[in-house]
């Protein structure tokens, strides 16, 4: 792992690892916010920085954490940086974080995070980490929007980003695609439709 | 006072967590291949989730507000989570081995759990009484056990069957996951 060129590393987090439909982490806030491509970039991007800054805090206070003791204080780290974020999105975006309601803070608990932490930021250089926790969160973003697109477009029949309507069709409206169901049936032909391709 | 028996009602079968909220769903795919796993991780989670209903609620009320930090809910709610799954394990280990053998894997798994921490969190935005957290912690929990079993009772069947390549596995696991949410979905009639 630690011989990965700064290329390889960014290739891995958007396509050989791809967090949602590779190695499947995160799947809670995956399924629950992707109705909308809003709801999916907002979610997206929350998750991106708290990666980036959690891969930061860890690897570059990674000599002075305990071995043993390293999981609550990961889990202290991470937990920090969520509030931070949070309460960020609570004072400049309220309308998104209304939309995605608990699942802002349950971030916490997305196993991409942690994944990370232990698996690279707390073996690799503060720089690598940094690269890797971007390029982590921007596969998370890139296969949340993608959900988000599908569900929205055949489930509202029209696609809009910042009050603006990006797409509108005619085509009839399918609407269980934006309840429940829908975001386990989008995720299950999107990962058998990978499969046949990859 | 809050319905009690509305909220229990809601958190098993209309706001299931797992199959409309979207809470716990690694261990709804990962832990439900065969039923008796399944019934065993139902059971631990719906005893952290009650547990952890109770204190988180507590803390809250009794230390977060009265010192005005409630900016901390998040990190205190998630280091007591962990805690108390530990002390759960430690308990359960020295006063009943039989049942620490069926529950112990499962243990240290369900402080990741977003179901555990979701609970916590949900309590708090609905503004529920002490009471009313436990009720729908445990309510939560069995929901959540209700979705691992019938899930696990439905792939063991699928595992018999003749499944197109690409939808081996956990993408079969969706497929269903959509269907069983669907008939969850009828449920919701029933709180109107």
């Amino acid at each position: 792992m630690n011989d990965l060129t700064k290329k390889e590393i960014l290739l891995k987090g958007l396509f050989k690892q791809n967090p949602t439909f590779i190695i499947m982490l995160g799947l809670c806030s995956t399924l629950a916010i992707t109705v909308s491509l809003e709801n999916a970039l907002g979610m997206g991007l929350a998750t991106f920085f708290v990666l980036v800054i959690s891969n930061l805090l860890i690897s570059s206070l990674r000599k002075f954490i305990p071995d043993k003791a390293r999981m609550p204080i990961f889990i202290v780290l991470i937990a920090t940086t969520v509030s931070i974020i949070s309460l960020f999105m609570e004072a400049y975006a309220p309308g998104l974080f209304a939309a995605l309601g608990i699942y802002v803070p349950l971030i916490v608990v997305n196993c991409i995070i942690m994944g990370r932490a232990e698996a690279f930021a707390y073996k690799n250089t503060v720089g690598k980490s940094v690269l890797d926790g971007a390029a982590m969160g921007l596969g998370f973003t890139l296969s949340l929007s993608l959900i988000g697109t599908i569900r929205e477009i055949l489930g509202t029949s029209k696609l809009t980003l910042l009050g603006h309507t990006i797409i509108s069709t005619h085509a009839p409206v399918i609407g269980i695609l934006v309840l429940p169901p829908g975001a386990y049936l989008v995720m299950g032909l999107l990962l058998a439709i990978f499969r046949r391709l990859g | 006072m809050e319905n009690l028996f509305a909220i229990l009602i809601a958190a098993i079968f209309v706001n299931n967590f797992v199959l409309s909220r979207f809470l716990g769903i690694c261990p709804f795919i990962g832990v439900s291949r065969t039923w008796r796993p399944a019934v065993g991780m139902g059971i631990a989670v719906t005893l952290v989730m009650g547990m952890s209903s109770l204190t988180s609620w507590l803390i809250y009320s009794l230390i977060l507000v009265p010192f005005h930090l409630e900016y901390l809910d998040l990190i205190s709610f998630i280091l007591v989570i962990a805690a108390l799954v530990q002390l759960i394990e430690i308990f359960v280990k020295r006063y009943s081995q039989p049942l620490y053998n069926a529950l112990g894997i499962y243990l240290p798994l369900i402080t990741t759990n977003c179901a555990v921490l979701g609970v916590a969190l949900l309590n708090l935005n609905k503004g529920y009484s002490l009471i009313g957290s436990l009720v729908n912690g445990i309510g939560g929990g069995l929901g959540f056990t209700l979705a691992l079993v019938l899930m696990s009772a439905i792939r063991e069947r699928l595992d018999l069957g003749d499944v197109p390549k690409p939808f081996s596995g956990a993408t079969i696991a969706f497929i269903t996951a959509a269907l069983m949410s669907m008939a969850f979905l009828a449920f919701s009639g029933m709180m109107q």
